[in-house]
């Protein structure tokens, strides 16, 4: 008999902390345990009792690499309990801050954390002795994702700009023209980036993924919309908890969601790229149609792929976004609070991420309820685990930790790094 | 103060993360600009979420983000105090607690029963303290999330082994220094500008709003003074505790702030 474990003691280049473990016995995978050690902090009970002003600040430092993502389902879900919907000129704004963070947090991921993977580098640092102009066309764009969500936010990382119903301030045309200036540079950055990713050599590895997705009938949802299924079955955002439950198991501090019942469906860059990818921009569209993605992309290492096409469609909206912008007469609309339950969904770039709040008599939060991608994804990327290490026991211990490693960067997990090391045991 | 100049080679620096949101760490990320040139400057020899490349200790320059709230942090932190030459905290969860000290008013097994089905499955402390109640520290650096011009200053003033330039007057002085107009004067805008530590260049007032204090208390405010305005302005009682009970709760001067809002009444 034999026995094989995988231990890898502290994901690296991944937001936050995390371990995995796999456990094999006769050829067979017994155990995948992705687990997320990230302490638990407790927001969805430290925000009880907070006005319902608050939740777009408080839950922004969720995470500090997409805090818009927060700030946007966060809104949205207060907004809805209060019945009022931001349209127009401010609608547009919260999408242009948002492809601002889009632009910046797949930039990131692109170049500094998941690139190393194909090259075969330690981190981009370690890649930018080699290739500094790739490492530094890719600082660009993250650049310009920054300079985008600091314009209209304030600052990259938290914004402080953004309030339930609106903004604080609204920018001028004019605040918004060198941006755009800096975006056309980008847009130039982000096809090279397509074209760059497209040739890695992949992994030859296809899943059979059941995606989850936003979906908007007139654009690539990121903001906002219904949810969509693979297989057909869809749900309005208020539809959420009776379709998406969370159950806690005991290795890991994040939730599993099940969808309809079930473990394992798919959120993030490959869930939108199926459901949606006819809404992407011509030029996104071309650029994906050239890189050889096709409709669906069940190859979970070509995400990389996907992200930079996905950077593109950001890049072009948000021109577009500031080239048709016209100031609005205020910049927020008033949100009376009344006491209801409110939904906000909107797609974070790891996938969607959804918010539900019960605001009381007097305005304050008497629950709160929030469903990351990360928890979504959890049992699913246990599941590429599985598939992946079966069949390929017999490889080196390195090279099989490593394979783990860059299966769970795939996609993009946002679990917050740790002192800890990589582990492999052989047992035989 | 004696520099890491002394060692051969380049400097080694460390990060390290407890309970946060990476917003911190990504600042340092987040010097486009400069990042190459700091990492030519100095070996980054432990940042997992930057590199899968870990570099055994001891370290130069240990930068550490999130505030301690588990058991395992309490034996890491001293660990990581033990291999780190200087060691300075990052952010206001490391150098405060964080937004997860809002635990500390509250009962922490309610908390994680409300986010939990099985709390029991959770190991966590009642409290979330900073860095400094548990190792010493050399040097803090505030903000929610810290500025990347600060970071960038302390990185080089530890580097060149001198003390950073890092202001403890209040956002004020950066909102006269930037030309804002005062939103408390100008509009009726409630904010904590008086009391909170400069830093971010006074950004929330930029943005016509009243800044929230997320830099933390300045060097000795006077919030009581403040506190009479705001209630002026119309603020009640559990609005002034909120206001103080955000990312820096625990700091003392912003305890007693709430404290003394709740106890005026
Ligand atoms: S201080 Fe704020 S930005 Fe920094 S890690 Fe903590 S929550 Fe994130
Ligand atoms: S003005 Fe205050 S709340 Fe706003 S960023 Fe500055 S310190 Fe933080």
């Amino acid at each position: 008999m034999t026995h094989k474990s995988i231990r890898i003691g502290g994901l690296t280049r991944v937001e936050g902390e995390g371990s995995l473990l796999v456990r094999a016995r006769d050829g067979r995978v017994t155990d995948v345990e992705l687990n997320i050690y990230e302490p638990p902090r407790f927001f969805e009970a430290l925000l009880r009792g907070r006005d319902h002003t608050e939740p777009p600040d408080i839950t922004a430092r969720i995470c500090g690499i997409c805090p818009v993502a927060y700030q946007m389902s966060a809104c949205q879900a207060i907004e809805a309990a209060c019945g009022i919907e931001v349209t127009g000129p401010l609608r547009d704004l919260r999408l242009l801050l948002y492809y601002g963070e889009w632009i910046e947090s797949h930039a990131l991921h692109i170049c500094l954390l998941h690139a190393p993977d194909f090259l075969g580098y330690d981190s981009g640092v370690a890649m930018a002795a080699d290739h500094r102009h790739l490492v530094e066309r890719g600082l660009t764009l993250k650049k310009a994702g920054n300079e985008l969500v600091a314009a209209l936010g304030g600052r990259a990382i938290h914004p402080v700009n953004v309030r339930v119903g609106g903004f604080y301030r609204a920018p001028a045309r004019a605040e918004l023209a060198p941006v755009a200036e800096r975006l056309r540079r980008a847009r130039e950055e982000a096809l090279a980036t397509v074209e760059w990713v497209a040739g890695f050599d992949f992994p030859d590895v296809e899943h059979d993924y059941r995606f989850l997705a936003l979906h908007h009938p007139a654009e690539y949802a990121i903001l906002s919309g219904t949810i969509a299924v693979s297989d057909g079955t869809g749900f309005a955002a208020a539809d959420w908890p009776a379709h998406i439950v969370e159950e806690q198991v005991p290795h890991s501090t994040a939730l599993h969601a099940r969808l309809d019942g079930t473990a394992g469906y798919l959120v993030g860059a490959l869930a939108r790229y199926a459901l949606n990818g006819r809404q992407l921009s011509p030029l996104a569209r071309s650029a994906a149609e050239a890189a050889g993605l096709g409709p669906v992309c069940r190859n979970p290492f070509r995400s990389i792929v996907v992200r930079a096409v996905e950077i593109l469609h950001a890049c072009d909206e948000a021109i577009r976004i500031i080239e048709d912008y016209t100031e609005p007469q205020a910049p927020s609309i008033p949100a009376e609070p009344r006491p209801g339950v409110g939904h906000g969904v909107s797609e974070a770039p790891r996938g969607t991420l959804y918010h539900r709040y019960r605001i009381d008599g007097a305005g304050l939060i008497a629950e709160a309820d929030i469903v990351p991608p990360t928890s979504q994804n959890q049992a699913r990327i246990e599941m590429d685990l599985r598939h992946l290490v079966e069949p390929r026991l017999d490889l080196p211990e390195a090279e099989l930790a490593a394979l783990c490693e860059r299966a769970v960067r795939n996609h993009d997990p946002c679990i917050s790094c740790s002192a800890h090391f990589l582990h492999l045991h052989l047992d035989r | 103060m004696a520099g890491p100049a002394a060692t051969a080679g380049r400097p080694r620096l460390a990060v390290w993360k407890f309970a946060s949101c990476d917003g911190c760490q990504l600042t340092l990320l987040d010097c486009e600009d400069e990042l190459l040139s700091v990492a030519a400057e100095v070996d980054i020899a432990y940042f997992l979420e930057a590199s899968s490349a870990v570099g055994p200790g001891p370290y130069d320059l240990s930068l550490v983000e999130g505030s301690i709230t588990t058991p395992d942090d309490l034996r890491r932190i001293r660990h990581v105090r033990r291999v780190s030459k200087r060691l300075v905290t990052i952010g206001a969860c490391a150098t405060a607690g964080g937004i997860q000290a809002l635990r500390d008013f509250a009962e922490v097994r309610e908390f994680a029963a409300i986010v939990y089905a099985r709390p029991d499955y959770i190991a966590t402390l009642e409290r979330s303290t900073p860095i400094s109640a548990h190792v010493p520290v050399d040097f803090e650096l505030r903000g929610c999330p810290i500025d990347k011009r600060q970071l960038l200053e302390v990185i080089s003033a530890f580097l060149a082994g001198r003390r950073p330039f890092v202001p403890a007057h209040s956002v004020c002085v950066e909102c006269k220094a930037r030309g804002n107009v005062c939103v408390m004067v100008a509009h009726g805008t409630p904010c904590l500008g008086p009391v909170t530590q400069a830093g971010c260049g006074a950004l929330c007032p930029a943005f016509n709003r009243g800044c929230y204090g997320c830099f933390g208390p300045m060097e000795s405010p006077n919030a009581r003074a403040l506190n009479a305005q705001l209630r002026e302005l119309g603020m009640s009682t559990p609005e002034l505790v909120r206001v103080y009970r955000t990312f820096n709760a625990t700091e003392e001067p912003f305890r007693q702030a709430a404290e003394e809002a709740e106890s005026d009444t």
